[in-house]
This record gives structure tokens, sequence and C-alpha cells, in this order.
């Protein structure tokens, strides 16, 4: 065995997970926005709670290669949990009532997984759909509970750990938020760069080789659609915590539809597409919305028909030196790029390997 | 009970219309037309404004609604869906989703969002009794027109060089190329037909389901229901489908009013569940 | 004489057609088993079902003695048996290295495991290693599968078979496409499998069957036609009768 090939080939897959600077300075970035932007904590909110929906989406589609047109039917749940819990003062304090959203959304990703395993992509989109809508109709229905079509009102959060009440102006809701989507990102970095993650990859790209080198698809698949229901349930939470309201429009197409394009926008299959295409979303629907506060969805609706007809590896394209740079340190499931290659003779991170 | 049955059977079969032109295009090229309902809902203020604006009478209206959703959906087809039938289906669903946002926001804007009501003729208006029982005459109109339309794309379908064409190329594309069919003609007018049936769909039933801009999100579900319970290899299986969930709806809400919208999307899971093809579907159907 | 993987009475139909009947194949331990026939015998059919692809309409799959006939087909792997597949099955956007770590990491039992990093184990490492140059595929091994030439492709999708480490190894014709300059390295991997590492081949090319192969079985038309040793398949008068036109030399 060539020691120089060990070498590389230790230090390639060591490098993988490796932080890039880029990381390191996004993450910096985002903690000083807490300092340098107080004025706009309230969208940045909005944003971060996006950013973790669209995370969450890109684990079962970017990562598993599940179209769900119905992730919305985890957030809202995540969401009316948060919601009731705060109300009724069942958990008060706003982390614990945060795990706790998530847990329940995640046993419903469990019990709706096997749904989603059998039939064609149509058939996924079906019954994700259905599983959406029906919560929303059972949502509607109890409305003793859930106060129907006027939303869970009256809910009053908790200082977070007992000790940081959420202000109005929306200051420790953004923190909040920001931390827990930091928290939730560097769990979801260890799953895709883990074997686990690399099998999820493989079951996307090629499900009867999978199964031939001793995969079972259907067991991956439902570990990961469970766990991306969870952090969708705790993406509608934090967003139930942080307004403290809730209604049925967190169960509604256009929500899926949203973060679907949220996540499109920023690229799937790499992390960052989910939180780089939630700014911009968040951004260009703010922007819009100013213009034209009733039709803002048309133009929302135009960019997805001109980002399909560009065509999402051409935008991949565009941003392929950027990509290339982001896919050289790990979560690599990106569209159309090509790896970079580093030289077998001259790769200096080999010689320092862990 | 006789009633529900009946009732059933009307939205039932209002369903298929409006489904089967989504059920063919997706049998057929493989394509995931979510704005489908857009082009119902398009056919439906067609018919409000020519009936209501313009005077034009109820039954001249409704083949005016057929043929310029047909030129629509055909103008479309040529300029924008062309391109888009070799993406994969997150594309597809992507596009037509954008799609289905515009039209809504576009009607909105002009039409304003409030439900429309399409003047109809008298002659429509009240019941009628048939065979000792008093059914609505407009549910019968709809009974007969789908019945009529249901029974001439059968026929159509069955024996006609462009149903055996159609047939042939939903069976499979390329032998179908191979052969001379021209499977890029035979859909562009099987996609107009389709939007075509539509538009009149959405004319039809404005009465029963209501014309407002969020139509094709509201229906988006029952077509989808309709295209996979029924599958998409023939045009029996989206038929029966639609009867099937037709009955279920009105009889769901009748005899279970909490739980009457719940009978579809919980039929629609069990179908999924058992045979992911859909009920109809042949084991080799994509 | 133990038969490590057998089949008794196998028969696969799919609606009026039988691709498989009445097979009883015994594949003995450390054997170099070739399965060939005319196009359409059912041999791949037999590969299917043998790894768990396809149910089997009648029969039995025996391994080491005990029925493995309603076991899935990723747990058939973890008890031993592994395949290629005519046409590559491969991970597109994966490259050489990802692809054998997956498999590799699968076996160690570490698929499951979501906190671990990729390679972290010391003995995944080695393993990969080893693969990649038993494999020629240094030069290639940062590549992307989709854009690695035919012949690396196809070493990839042996390799990803023996990364398995697997007891049974199904070829379902491993020299398919390769052409002629590439062939010998697909070849020497063969020849230099493990003696203990049983072997079953489809493969058309005569020369590799007759080169490799120390036991013959012939399928037509789904079933079993003739079975024995390489020359006394070679002179059977029906096999030649059967690949009429095809020269048989040995």
């Amino acid at each position: 065995m060539s020691q120089p090939l060990t070498e590389d080939i230790g230090g390639y897959v060591a490098g993988r997970a490796r932080w890039h600077p880029l990381e390191i300075a996004f993450w910096i970035a985002a903690l000083a926005s807490i300092f340098l932007l107080p004025n706009k904590h309230l969208i940045l909110t909005e944003i971060a709670v996006l950013a973790l929906f669209a995370l969450s989406l890109d684990l079962i589609l970017g990562y598993s290669g599940i179209i769900s047109l119905g992730h919305a039917a985890f957030f809202g749940f995540g969401g009316y949990v948060a919601g009731l819990l705060a109300k009724h003062e069942i958990v008060t304090e706003p982390v614990l009532a945060l795990l706790v959203s998530g847990f329940a959304a995640l046993v419903l990703g469990f019990v709706t997984s096997f749904l989603v395993l059998r039939g064609s992509d149509l058939t996924r989109l079906m019954v994700t759909l259905g599983v959406a809508l029906v919560l929303r109709e059972i949502a509607n229905q109890i409305d003793w509970l859930t106060g129907g079509a006027d939303g869970l009102q009256g809910i009053v959060m908790a200082p977070v750990l007992g000790l940081f009440p959420f202000d109005i102006a929306g200051h420790v809701a953004y923190v909040y938020c920001l931390i827990v989507l930091f928290a939730m990102f560097l769990l979801a970095r260890r799953i895709v760069n883990s074997p686990f993650g690399l099998s999820l990859r493989s079951v996307k790209g090629n499900p009867l080789r999978a199964s031939a080198v001793g995969i079972s698809v259907n067991g991956r698949l439902v570990a990961i659609y469970t766990v991306a229901a969870g952090y969708a349930g705790i993406a509608g939470a934090l967003l139930t915590q942080t307004t403290q309201f809730v209604s049925l429009d967190v169960f509604s197409l256009e929500r899926s539809a949203d973060v679907l394009l949220a996540l499109v926008i920023g690229g799937t299959g790499y992390l960052y597409g989910g939180i780089v295409g939630s700014i911009l979303f968040k951004l260009m629907q703010d922007y819009i919305a100013n213009l034209t506060p009733q039709y803002w969805q048309f133009w929302i609706g135009l960019v997805l028909v001109i980002i399909v007809l560009v065509g999402r590896e051409r935008m991949a394209n565009w941003s392929a030196p950027l990509r290339a740079l982001l896919a050289r340190l790990g979560p690599r499931a990106a569209h159309g790029v090509r790896t970079a290659r580093p030289s077998p003779a001259a790769r200096p991170s080999a010689a320092d390997g862990p | 009970m006789l009633i529900i049955l009946f009732d059933g059977i009307a939205y039932g079969m209002l369903l298929f219309v409006l489904a089967c032109g989504l059920a063919v295009t997706l049998g057929l090229m493989n394509f995931v037309n979510l704005a489908h309902g857009s082009f119902a809902m398009a056919g439906g203020y067609i018919t409000l404004l020519l009936v209501n604006r313009n005077g034009v009478p109820f039954f001249a209206a409704l083949p005016i609604a057929f043929l310029v959703t047909a030129i629509i959906g055909a103008i479309f087809e040529r300029t924008l869906y062309v391109h888009v039938y070799a993406k994969p289906h997150l594309d597809q669903v992507l596009f037509t989703i954008g799609l289905v946002f515009m039209s809504v926001a576009a009607v909105d804007y002009v039409m304003g969002s409030q439900q429309q009501y399409i003047q109809l003729p008298g002659m429509l208006q009240g019941q009628i009794n048939l065979f000792g029982i008093n059914v609505g005459k407009y549910r019968l109109l709809i009974i007969v027109i789908c019945g009529l339309l249901t029974v001439a794309l059968q026929f159509i379908l069955a024996s006609t060089r462009f149903g055996s064409r159609l047939r042939a190329a939903v069976d499979d594309p390329r032998v179908a190329s191979g052969l001379g069919i021209h499977v890029k003609g035979v859909f562009a007018v099987t996609f107009a037909v389709g939007s075509g049936l539509a538009g009149l769909g959405g004319a039809l039933g404005a009465e029963i389901l209501g014309l407002d801009p969020t139509f094709p999100l509201k229906f988006m579900i029952y077509f989808l229901i309709v295209v996979t319970v029924g599958g998409t290899s023939s045009i029996t299986g989206p038929f029966i489908a639609s009867l099937l969930l037709g009955i279920g709806d009105v009889a769901g809400k009748y005899y279970v009013p909490k739980f009457g919208a719940f009978v579809i999307y919980t039929i629609m899971i069990v179908v999924l569940i058992w045979r992911p093809q859909g009920l109809f579907a042949r084991a080799t159907a994509r | 004489m133990a038969a490590v993987l057998e089949t008794v009475g196998l028969v696969k139909r799919f609606g009026g057609i039988t691709a498989a009947s009445d097979v009883s194949l015994q594949v003995e331990k450390g054997a170099r088993h070739a399965l060939i026939g005319p196009n359409g015998a059912g041999k791949t059919t037999v590969i299917n079902l043998l790894t768990g692809m396809l149910r089997p309409t009648a029969g039995h799959i025996l391994l080491d003695g005990k029925d493995i006939t309603g076991v899935e087909p990723h747990e058939r792997v973890h008890l031993g048996i592994a395949r290629t597949f005519q046409i590559n099955q491969l991970f597109a956007d994966l490259n050489p290295i990802e692809a054998i770590s997956l498999v590799v990491s699968e076996r160690m039992g570490a698929g499951r495991q979501w906190w671990r990093l990729v390679g972290k184990k010391r003995e995944i490492i080695d393993d990969i290693v080893g693969l990649i140059e038993q494999f020629h595929l240094a030069d290639v091994m940062y590549d992307r599968t989709a854009i690695l030439p035919y012949g690396k492709q196809r070493l990839l999708e042996i390799a990803l078979a023996i990364a398995c480490r697997p007891r049974v190894l199904l070829l379902d014709e491993p020299a398919a496409g390769v052409p002629e300059a590439e062939r010998h390295e697909i070849l020497a991997t063969i020849e230099a499998l493990p003696k203990d590492v049983t072997v079953l081949l489809i493969e058309h090319d005569m020369d590799i069957v007759f080169s490799f192969a120390d036991r013959i079985s012939v399928m037509v038309n789904g079933g079993l036609f003739v079975e024995g040793k390489p020359e006394e398949v070679a002179r059977d008068p029906r096999v030649k009768a059967v690949y009429l036109g095809e020269a048989v030399d040995v």
C-alpha cells in the first residue's frame, strides 16, 4: 500500500468536513448582525426562521431526493404545539417548549414517513400535499383548541431560559432564533458529513445500487424524513414563539411553496442553500411587497418561472466559482459542480491531517 | 339518499371533465402541470364576462369558453411549457406553481377577489321532477353535458386515428415516434383540448364550486387526487376515480359534516398506500 | 463438496412470461462458476433472484444451507452476497473515493452512524486505499463518476461489489462494453480475486469463460440446460446447437 496514496486519501477524507474560511466568515457576520443591524432584527428573525425551515427541506430534497409539497405540515404542527404549550402554560420555558414541539413534529414525521417511501415523484407530491391539507383541515375543525380560522390568540411567552424576556423590538427573539439556527445547523452539518449522510446521497443518486451494497434504502429515508420533520417543527415553533401567534396558514400550500422556492434559489445539497436562499427570498419579498402589497404573489410566481426557464443548472454555473470553494469543504452534493481536483502531489492539508 | 347520489355524480362528472386533461398530459408527457386549475379558472371568468357583462347566452358562452381556453392553452404550450418538458419533476412543479401564483394574482388584480356568480338562464334554475325525485336542473345539465363529453372522448380515443395515435404515444412515445407519429403535435393538440375542457369545466363548475381567484389553489389537490387515484393510462380510470371522489365528498359532507372534507384526503392516502400507481394504472405505467 | 449457494426449483413468472423455470443450481465454495446461454435465457433473472431484487414465484434460495428466499436485498449483502450490474449502476455525483468509502463504511457497520465523520477509523482508510490501488482508480479518484471514462466506470462497478468483501460474488457480464484495450484490467482483477471467494459469472465472451471457469452451467429459455466441467460443456453437441453460429473453442 503506497504511503503517498494513503496520505492523499486520508487527507482528502479528513478535509471534507473541515470548516472553510467562508463558512466561519458567514457565521461571524451573522453574529455581528446582532450588533450592527439592530433596526433589522424583525426581518432577520423571519429570515432565520425561514432558513431553518429551508434547511430541513434541504435534508430531504437536496440530500435524499424526496420531493415534498407539504413540508409545511411539520412546520405548522410544531407551530401549533408550541402555541398551545405556551397558551395553556403546559411548558412555559421557551427552549423546553421548542424541544417538545420539535419532538412532536418528529413523531409526526416518523408516522407519515412510510407514505413517501413508495411511488413516483408525483405520488410523493400528492401525499405530502395531502398530509399538509389534512392537518390544515383538522386544525380548522377543532377550532375549540386551535382557534380555527382566527388563529390561536392569547399566546404570551415567558422569558427565554427564565432570564431573557421577549422584547417588542425583537432583539431577544432574533438572538434566540439565531442561536437555535446555528445549533441546528451544526447538527445537520455533522449528519451530512457522516457515513449516514453519505448513504443519503447514494440513495438519492441510485437507490438500486445503494440497496445492492447493503444500504437499507427505506430505513435511511424514514430516518432523514423524521429528522427533517423535527427540524421543520422547531422552525414552526420558533415562528409561533417570536410572533406570539399561529394560524391555519402555517399549513398552507403557499408556505410549502415559499420554502421550496427559497431553497431552490439558494441551491440544494450543500446546506447553505436554505440560508442563502432565505435571505434572498425575504429581501425580494420585502422589496416587492413594498411596491405592490396586494399582488406580490405575482412577482414571486414570475421569479419561479424565470428560475426554471433559465435553468437551475445554469444558475449553478454562474455561481460555480463560489460553489467550488464551498464544495471543497464538506457537504458536496451540489448540482453541476465539478469536484475541485487537487493534484495528488501537492496537498498541503494532507500533511496536517487530524 | 338518491339526491346525494345524484349530486355526487354531478360533482364527480364535473371533476372528471376538469381533470381529464391533466390525466392525459401527465400520462402522455410525464409532465406535472399544477397550473391546470388556472385554465379552469380562465374558462370560468371568460364565461362570466361573456354572460354577465356582454349578454351572451349561457349555452353559447360555454363552447366559446372551451375554444378560448384551448387557444390560450395552445399558446402557453408552444411558448412556455415546451421548454420545461425535459426538466426534472421538481422543476416542472416549481414552474407550474409559479404560473399558478401569477394567474391567481393577475385575476385578483383584474377581476377582484370576491366570489363571482354567473347569471344562469331561467330554465336552468330550480328543480325538475325526474323519476319522482326533485333534482336540481343545473346539476342535471352538468351530468348530461359531462356525460356526452365523456362518451365523445371515449369515442375519439377508441375509434379515431387521432385517438389511436394518442394512445400509442401515451403507451410508448419513442416507439410511437419511430412509427411516424408526430408525438409533439399530438401532445400540442391534446394539451390544448385538455385545457379547453378544463375551461369548460370551470365555466360549468362556477355555480357549484364557486369562482374566485383562489380557485386553482383550492382545487389543485382535487385534480391531483383524481389523477393519482385514477392513474394515467386510460380515461376510465380517472372517470371512475372522479365519481368515487365526487360521491364520497358529497356523501361525507352530508352524513358526517365535521369530517366531510377528510373523506377525499383519506381516500387518497389509503389508495396511495395500497397502490402507489393509482387504482387503475397498469403495472408498467410510469 | 459443500454448496455455498444453492437454488432449489427457482421459478419466476412475469404475467405470461416464464423467465426462469425450475432452476436448481449449486455453486460450490471457492468455485469459479460461469452461467452462460443465449440472450434472454434468464441469466440476469437468476442473479436478480439470488440478490433479492426479484421475488421468486416459486422455489428457494439457500446460502450455506440457510433459506434466504425471504431476505431483503440489502440484508443479503450483509450475509455475504454481492453483485455487479451488466449496465453500470453507479453513483453519478460521487467520486470513487466517496463511493468506495460509502460501501466500506456500510460494511463496517458505520453506515447508520450520523455522529461520526466519514473515514475517522484507520481501518476504513486502509481499506479504501487498498481498493483504489487494486482497481487502478488512483488517477481518477477525485473525479465525479459521471465524467469517468467507461473503462474506469466498469472497474469502479466491480470495485464497489468487492468493497462489500463478499463471500459470494455475482458478476453480470463484467467485460460488457469494455473496449478491447481496457479488458485486461478487468480480467486481471477477476483473476486476482481471493480463492475463498465464490464467484458466479455471467459472460458472453467465451475466452473469458473458458480461461476463468472451473464449472459451467448453460441456460436456455429460462431453464438449466447443461452443466459440467468446461471441457465437457464445450464438447457437448447440444450446447453447440444452441449456440449455432458461435465458435466454441477450447
